[in-house]
């Protein structure tokens, strides 16, 4: 049963139509890959799945319930949550503080100092930020900063996260690391949107994915049927992955 | 065990203990101070309800409101209007209540503009206010101005002083509430605090607004001071600028940063301007310049300074005793 679904997505800013007609689904417990060139339209789909962009038409349902209309914090709220591309952080408040954020206003319900301090802790150490927790976050690498910011999405408490190229900029051993934390949280029966750039962390976790050119949806499905597909390979991996393979 | 250890272990309670010996002195100021020196202290009282009200919502959200200006005026105008319907401490409520709709509304209708937009307009909302109170008073009243009854200094200064106590409590408790948080989240980053579930909206609309309760009242108290009022007094834009200068003089990190800059300005206002007053806007300017240079989190950001230098130091002797204990 979908968790998330899409159906007729299109956004214009003026006269650019910067997603067209897209329809998805997501299924509960996936990871899924949105993929696509740059200006492909993935952030903004992501934008307007959490609401940061109001819709032109099409609508948007999350375990059935129409999304269209509600503002970023109801959103949030009905469990699903997001990380930024340019990391939007709290700079002068220390780790734990920004985490803080989100355990306390991302659920639904009132939630209690001390337990809001629990959630926050617990989310830092799933991340492996512990130990930095008073330090303030503009203090950190861009590299934490991200790992804030999942920690802070993971704070709200959601069914679905939209990770917004989480390992842009990372080397490969960090790239394997941020591979293992979206395995992990997966596990934590938390559903997956991830945009991302880096091809081998698309190929090595996610089961579906979903293909994204000058705003339309050109191809959808695994890794395998994907990076087989040859329109994806001429428009998107090139000329030389398709010699490489 | 030597005066700064003692000094670090009871910090809370030296706090508390100044705080409330602070308290005290002014309190009694009436009793055995000169009329000069009261009227002095009042003023200071009256510019730390705006600045540590401004910077409740300015400061933290970093949305620069020139609103205070109006707030204020709209308090000045309720005691001109009411004095002879209502008992004292009845319209300082009143005025504060009405502040609170006046900034309610221009929230609701402006706090979706940013930045300079925002600035800009609760500049405008002064100008406004003031022409629009003017023009009503010359069609309704035949008049210009308002006389008010004066009333004895030492009620005033206590009718202040009781605004300032609760300001600055019911401020401190807003600012470590989960409000303070969200607020401080907006000033962060505001896409995030929204997309975080945090009503962006609405907390910057009663943030807002509640910041003005507490500056109309003031402007309640501070109206028989004055004998008469006009709208170019009741909605002087220095009422706006003043307590910004205040804020970022004493500097906005800290509680205490806004009440050192009221306390240092209003002194200055008070003793230069009576009789050298081109002295008081020279040296109002150099300081604000050297502060804006030298000191960019204030007299607040400087004072924490210290006190990490202190500690650091205090650290590093008793790191030395440490290890020369260790070698014996």
């Amino acid at each position: 049963m979908p968790i998330l679904e899409g159906h007729g997505i299109t956004k214009h800013f003026g006269g650019l139509a910067a997603v067209s007609n897209v329809d998805f689904h997501i299924d509960q417990g996936e990871i899924v890959g949105l993929i696509g060139p740059n200006g492909a339209g993935k952030t903004t789909l992501f934008n307007l799945i959490s609401a940061a962009l109001p819709l032109s038409s099409g609508e948007i349902r999350f375990k059935g319930q129409k999304l269209n209309g509600l503002k970023p914090h109801r959103i949030c709220k009905m469990g699903i949550s997001r990380t930024f591309q340019e990391t939007k952080v709290f700079g002068n408040m220390p780790v734990l503080q920004n985490v803080l954020v989100g355990a306390f206003f991302g659920t639904p319900t009132r939630i209690s100092g001390a337990d809001a301090a629990r959630e926050a802790s617990q989310a830092l150490e799933f991340v492996g930020l512990s130990a930095m927790s008073m330090t303030p976050v503009k203090d950190l690498t861009l590299v934490s900063q991200k790992r804030v910011e999942v920690a802070r999405a993971l704070a709200t408490k959601p069914e679905l996260l939209l990770l917004d190229e989480l390992m842009a900029g990372l080397n490969p051993a960090e790239v394997s690391e941020a591979m293992e934390l979206v395995t992990k949280i997966r596990d934590k029966g938390i559903t997956i949107l991830m945009v991302e750039h880096v091809m081998k962390a698309i190929m090595g976790i996610c089961e579906r994915v979903i293909v994204l050119h000058h705003g339309e949806k050109i191809a959808e499905g695994t890794c395998n049927e994907i990076s087989c597909n040859k329109t994806v390979i001429d428009i998107y991996l090139g000329e030389e992955t398709r010699a490489g393979s | 065990m030597d005066i700064m250890g003692l000094f670090a272990r009871h910090r809370k309670l030296l706090q508390v203990g100044s705080l409330a010996l602070l308290l005290i002195f002014v309190a009694t100021l009436p009793l055995y101070g000169k009329t000069f020196h009261i009227n002095m202290v009042n003023l200071i009282l009256m510019y730390v309800v705006l600045a540590v009200s401004w910077a409740m919502f300015s400061g933290s959200t970093g949305y620069m409101s020139l609103a205070p200006a109006a707030s204020f005026g709209v308090g000045m105008y309720t005691m001109a209007l009411l004095q002879y319907e209502l008992p004292f401490p009845v319209i300082i409520v009143v005025g504060g209540l009405l502040s609170f709709m006046l900034a309610l509304l221009t929230g609701l209708v402006t706090l979706r503009l940013k930045g300079m937009y925002f600035a800009i307009f609760t500049f405008g909302l002064i100008v406004f206010m003031a022409r629009i109170v003017a023009y009503l008073e010359s069609q309704i009243q035949h008049q210009r101005g308002q006389h008010i009854i004066q009333l004895d200094s030492s009620t005033i200064f206590y009718a202040m002083l009781g605004v300032v106590v609760v300001t600055v409590l019911v401020i401190y408790f807003i600012r470590r509430s989960r409000v303070g948080l969200a607020m401080q989240s907006i000033g962060g980053n505001e896409d995030a605090a929204e997309h975080m579930g945090i009503n962006t909206t609405m907390v910057k609309v009663l943030t807002f607004a509640i910041s003005s309760i507490f500056m109309g009242a003031a402007g309640v108290v501070m109206a028989p001071r004055l004998i008469y009022i006009n709208a170019d007094i009741a909605f002087s834009p220095v009422y706006s600028f003043m307590p910004i200068v205040m804020c970022i003089f004493g500097g906005m990190g800290q509680f205490h940063g806004p009440i050192i800059g009221a306390a240092v300005f209003g002194y200055l206002e008070k003793t230069l301007k009576s009789d050298l007053s081109t002295y008081f806007y020279l040296g109002f300017g150099i300081i604000m310049v050297a502060v804006i240079l030298f000191l960019p989190n204030g007299i607040g950001g400087l004072i924490q300074m210290l006190q990490g230098k202190i500690g650091a130091r205090l650290k590093l002797r008793k790191g030395g005793e440490a290890g020369q204990h260790a070698n014996t």
